[in-house]
């Protein structure tokens, strides 16, 4: 067992975790969060996507031991309480989601994208989603709620 | 298709501070660890138990230093932990070698990129890796090293075969060289694939070349995905080189790289097609580079 320090939605854990245990099993099994899904398993889905110090990563494709000292952002740190964020609100008022699988990542990744770019076209949305996978929507909701949105967040709302 | 396991077997980890200790772990485990990068390819490799499980994974991303990106005037340096995702944003790359910039971007997805890097996509050595043709079309090489000596091997013969590069157990990439190129040098990395995004390359053609008053002064052509390696397609260089460039020449030179090739059939794309998308993508790529 190795120990780690991990620091998840500003929560501090120390953790002793195995060496072949992936930053996804840590997070789902050791700190309990479950809004990161395990699909594929291989870094081809993107339901694993979690933000590591700034930048989406898959977490089914890095150790846990790799994470040691890192800031990890999950779907669970986004809302502000009670209060959803603006990318989350645009998922449920426009109907981004069917099963919800894919959901976490696609919000993380669409948090990635308009950190960078506050006004993406439809061609910017499907580049920076190019690694979540939806069988569900047919991702036209998808890009419909991320422009939603970039407008709140334009806004302010 | 094997089995896929959901969980790692299990190994030891280690992240040694220096470069030294890596080589002597390397000498000492004779074959016996696996080289931590990125992870994008070795994770999914160890899943899906394709390569011996190993004892020790050896992370080098605690050795501090490996993941620049150096231009000077002799050309540019990636460090074996420079990201896929460092490489196409850096300002050197994009202004002095355009074409790497693009291969990165056709790469994966954002999430494997900010991990996966150029050394680890060279050293695993599928046919398909984006990075390496548009690399040989610059003639890079590799510096390799072990704990007794350091050896530089130009790119185009690091490839042995499918998944095979000269890489001795006991040796590790610890840079890639690309040299500084022509002032009016341009390159271009066309990929072919079924989708636009996560998937391989069917064909990968790159060129890169000078072109001065309608002459063709400097060429370099090569292929990914259609032979057990990449290659140069020097023969269909050799068409171009020196000459007037005119539609029937790089025409005659796009038939020719076909001749390099010997691809394989399989469910992402029969030989025959394989064949006919080297025809196309080279003469389209000779015609960006050479005639626009």
């Amino acid at each position: 067992m190795k120990e780690i320090m991990l620091n998840v939605n500003g929560n501090e854990h120390t953790l002793q975790v195995k060496p072949w245990a992936t930053l996804l099993d840590v997070i789902r099994e050791d700190i309990g969060l479950t809004g990161a899904k395990e699909g594929c398993g291989e870094g081809e889905c993107g339901a694993c996507t979690v933000i590591m110090d700034g930048v989406a990563v898959n977490a089914c494709l890095i150790l846990a031991v790799e994470a040691n000292g890192k800031h990890i952002t999950t779907i669970e740190g986004l809302a502000d309480g009670e209060k959803l964020h603006p990318i989350q609100q645009a998922f449920v008022d426009i109907g981004g989601l069917q099963c919800g699988f894919c959901t976490p990542g696609m919000i993380l990744s669409a948090k990635i994208l308009l950190d960078k770019n506050q006004d993406p076209t439809d061609e910017e949305i499907r580049k920076g989603l190019e690694g979540n996978f939806c069988r569900c929507t047919g991702y036209t909701k998808i890009i419909q709620s991320i422009k939603a949105a970039a407008q709140m967040l334009k806004e302010g709302r | 298709m094997g089995i896929f396991y959901r969980r790692l077997p299990r190994f030891d980890y280690v992240v040694p501070k220096t470069l030294d200790e890596v080589l002597k772990a390397l000498n000492k485990h004779k074959g016996a660890y696996r080289l931590l990068a990125g992870g994008t390819d070795l994770i999914p490799q160890l899943k899906k138990r394709e390569i011996k499980e190993p004892e020790y994974v050896i992370d080098l991303k605690g050795i501090s230093g490996l993941d620049t990106i150096s231009y000077d005037g002799n050309g540019l340096k990636i460090g074996p932990l420079a990201t896929i995702t460092s490489i196409a944003q850096s300002p050197a790359v994009q202004e002095h070698y355009p074409i790497l910039a693009q291969a990165a971007l056709s790469m994966a997805s954002p999430q494997v990129r900010n991990r996966g890097t150029f050394a680890g996509n060279i050293c695993n050595a599928v046919p398909s890796a984006d990075s390496i043709p548009s690399l040989i079309t610059l003639s890079a090489s590799v510096k390799i090293r072990s704990a007794r000596k350091e050896r530089i091997v130009p790119l185009e013969q690091f490839f042995i075969g499918p998944r095979i590069t000269a890489l001795k157990a006991n040796e590790m990439v610890v840079e890639i060289t690309v040299p500084q190129q022509r002032e009016t040098s341009r390159g271009v990395y066309l990929k072919l694939s079924p989708r636009h995004s996560m998937d391989l390359a069917i064909v990968g053609v790159a060129v890169t070349g000078t072109c001065e008053n309608g002459i063709c002064k400097d060429i370099r052509i090569a292929l990914g995905a259609v032979a057990p390696t990449p290659v140069r397609a020097p023969t269909a260089e050799a068409v171009l080189q020196g000459r007037q460039i005119t539609s029937a020449l790089v025409d005659e030179a796009a038939r020719n790289a076909v001749t390099q090739c010997s691809p394989i059939d399989d469910h992402r794309a029969s030989r025959e097609y394989r064949c006919d998308m080297i025809y196309v993508l080279t003469r389209r790529a000779l015609n960006q580079i050479l005639l626009s």
